[in-house]
């Protein structure tokens, strides 16, 4: 089956050439039947490779597989080739999973829509792009599917690109990731020039001996802009609260489960280099939590049911940053794991209320679904417990990991530790916030909409309830002393070219353990109780804190003025620099003006020169005699 | 006093001179065209003597190409002439001159 890995990708790009080229003359089911087929199969090999890979004894995890000579030019080559270990096997499962379910659980949502097959072929070429990102063995390969999902990130963001707002938030996704793979970029340029080689496994091999702080330093930071790009970190987080915009399903599995984790696991898979420089691991931590806090915050005031799990999103993907950060690389993958399961399902049991309610988004608007909407009610609160991290749920071990190890790392420490908490309890509240508000209490429904409230379908549903049971009981695999197979499988990765010292070296006892997940289990379900307080108890009670608070209130509101802060300072500059000395000037100016003057310097030498034809007859004669003159004379007097 | 041959050259140079100025000065077109036959005129004046003094025939027969020559010219040149007063009434060559700039 190992020799067949080549073909995972494949799937998805056949998926994918076959509905952008015939899809437009096939049915709807037809359309979605391929597509999902496609990423089914993936997801059937990614099992099958996964069995065959844990069969091999742990040392020899690691096949690659090279499938072209791409670039030969002097010393820089590269193959695309592909990598099958623990870490891509467990991203493979989730993408291709995770993938298949949201497949067919579009063909339900986009039922309908004129422009289906250009969206299943969009998924599929996505899915391919972010396969060859998680299965490539060197950084160019998987640049190259950086890329594409941040084209299919586009395309699929302004899919319904006739609303102008749409387009536009598609065009602030790529443009944000543009600056982002910048430094992607520069940092594969340092890596070349340092190593001499792109491959993964030459250059982790190699770092010991080639890396110095400073420059591990200047790589690490330059490949985590490129993170935070792809990702959704402070700085370059803005593209993805806009990016809802786009079909629901394309919310769940580009913004939420899969396109976003690949800076999660490009910072895994270089942890050898991040581990080699201080200031970058530290720097991830500290941007990890503090992205994770600022959304929290955001996601407390926001009244759009998709803007709060969006700033939910950003807020996790802050947590596994942390755990790369302070060098809980497993933890962090757990949590990506955990968070495509729980994740995933908020947001297409979100798409099955607005399927519902007529593709309505304001929570204000809702209230009372709980007994219209049964099974999505159910679907979601499955997912909001185990994001609020409730104990047994599969959030909890995978949040309650990373902020174990945060405690525990020279990185990390006390503080940090009290920032995750605290954000887990804001997490627990604004979760319930938006249960509360949607399903429960007295109903806010438009009438005319009341009256069309019905059930998902069963294709829409089933998907729903899969991951449900995953979120619920997916964490159990990872749960410390107990199972704990999830890091264990993981270990040869991150030990691969060498320990984790500080990891090691723990020795902590079992019962502070214990002790810490009680606390983190405590505070999911207080953040609960005051969201019941809040929400359904004294209702009244968010507007007069709204209203004592109003400064901070509005602020939240206002996304911390962060777009109106870049808006002023980068957006507009550059805009009125390009329109103002760019094009009046530069373009104007200058190169038109060089261009016209030319064309003029022509016309005035034809000025000059067409007096010579005056069309007295006599005057060319005259002109003959005179060259005849010239050139007797000349010969005579040789 | 016999004639040299040098005399028949300069009187060919002197008619061709005469009938350049004509070509260059006149304005009637017609004058122009019996300045041309002038030339052509004292240029077959010059073969001929070259013939009689290298005593070869070859001058006399480039003469009568010259000649024959000459007369197609002329006929064209005529109903050239003929065309253009058709248009303009006039053979006043400073009136055709629509090929100014």
């Amino acid at each position: 089956m190992i020799e067949y890995l080549w073909l995972v990708p494949v799937f998805p790009l056949l998926g994918f050439l076959c509905n952008a080229l015939v899809g437009r003359k096939l049915t709807e089911k037809q359309v979605g039947v391929i597509a999902s087929s496609a990423i089914g199969l993936s997801f059937l090999m990614a099992v099958g490779l996964f069995l065959e890979l844990s069969a091999l004894p742990e040392p020899q995890r690691f096949v690659t597989q090279s499938i072209y000579n791409w670039i030969r030019s002097g010393p820089f080559t590269v193959d695309i080739s592909f990598l099958l270990d623990p870490l891509s096997v467990t991203m493979l499962l989730v993408v291709t999973g995770v993938g298949t379910l949201i497949h067919i659980y579009s063909m339900g949502y986009m039922h309908g829509d004129g422009g289906i097959a250009r969206y299943f072929a969009y998924l599929n070429l996505f899915t391919f792009s972010m396969l060859l990102l998680i299965l490539s063995d060197n950084f160019l390969l998987l640049f190259v599917g950086w890329e594409g999902v941040g084209l299919c990130s586009y395309l699929l963001i302004g899919f319904w690109f006739e609303n102008d707002e749409f387009a536009y938030a598609g065009r602030k996704a790529f443009v944000v990731n543009r600056i982002g793979d910048f430094g992607f970029l520069l940092g594969m340029f340092l890596i070349f020039s340092h190593f001499g080689s792109l491959e993964f496994d030459a250059v982790f091999r190699q770092a010991p001996q080639v890396l110095t702080t400073g420059l591990a330093t200047a790589i690490c930071l330059l490949l985590f802009l490129g993170a935070t790009g792809k990702s959704a970190q402070i700085p370059l987080y803005i593209w993805l609260p806009d990016a809802m915009a786009g079909p629901t399903p394309v919310s769940a599995l580009i913004h939420a489960a899969t396109m976003v984790t690949a800076g999660v696991y490009m910072v895994a898979r270089c942890h050898v280099l991040f581990l080699a420089s201080p200031v970058a691991m530290q720097t991830v931590a500290l941007i990890g939590i503090g992205t994770a806090f600022l959304a929290a915050t955001i996601a407390l005031v926001s009244n759009d049911l998709k803007k709060v799990l969006a700033y939910s999103t950003i807020s996790q993907l802050g947590y596994m940053f942390l755990a790369c950060g302070v060098g809980a690389f497993g933890a962090g993958i757990f949590h990506v794991n955990t968070h495509a399961y729980f994740k995933a399902l908020l947001f297409l049991s979100a798409g099955s209320v607005m399927h519902a309610l007529g593709n309505e988004t304001d929570m204000r608007k809702m209230g009372g679904l709980r007994d219209k909407l049964p099974v999505t009610y159910r679907v979601f609160l499955a997912g909001a417990l185990a994001l609020a991290g409730v104990p047994l749920f599969s959030g909890f071990f995978s949040k309650d990991e990373i902020l174990w190890k945060a405690l525990n790392s020279p990185y990390g420490g006390f503080s940090i530790w009290l920032a995750g908490a605290a954000v887990a309890g804001l997490t627990a509240f604004y979760t319930f916030r938006l249960i509360f508000q949607t399903f429960h209490g007295e109903s806010r429904v438009e009438k005319e909409v009341e009256a069309h409230i019905h059930e998902s379908p069963r294709v829409m549903t089933v998907p729903l309830t899969i991951l449900a049971i995953l979120s619920t009981v997916g964490g159990l695999i990872g749960v410390p002393h107990l199972f704990n197979r999830f890091e264990h499988f993981l270990d040869p990765v991150f030990t691969r070219y060498g320990k984790i010292e500080f990891f090691e070296q723990a020795h902590h006892s079992v019962g502070l353990e214990l002790t810490f997940m009680a606390i983190s289990g405590l505070i999911a379900l207080l953040g609960i109780g005051f969201a019941y307080l809040f929400y359904v108890s004294r209702p009244t009670l968010a507007d007069e804190i709204a209203t004592r608070f109003q400064a901070i209130y509005s602020f939240l509101q206002k996304k911390w003025l962060v777009d109106e802060l870049y808006d002023a300072i980068l957006v507009k500059p550059l805009q009125s620099t390009a329109r103002v000395v760019l094009w009046r000037w530069l373009d104007v100016k200058i190169i038109d003006g060089f261009v016209n003057l030319v064309g003029r310097l022509i016309a005035w030498c034809s000025d000059m020169l067409r007096k010579v034809e005056t069309g007295v007859v006599q005057t060319y004669a005259l002109s003959i005699t005179c060259g005849v003159v010239v050139l007797v004379g000349y010969f005579l007097l040789k | 006093m016999t004639i040299q041959p040098s005399y028949y050259l300069v009187l060919s140079g002197i008619l061709f001179s005469i009938g350049v100025v004509g070509v260059l000065t006149r304005r009637n077109a017609i004058i122009i065209f019996m300045s041309i036959e002038l030339m052509l005129n004292a240029v077959n004046l010059t073969l001929v003597t070259f013939s009689n003094q290298l005593q070869t025939l070859d001058g006399q027969i480039l003469v009568f190409f010259v000649m024959v020559v000459a007369a197609a010219e002329v006929a064209v040149g005529l109903a050239l002439i003929v065309a253009i007063f058709r248009l303009k009434n006039s053979v006043h060559v400073d009136d055709v001159n629509i090929m100014k700039w």
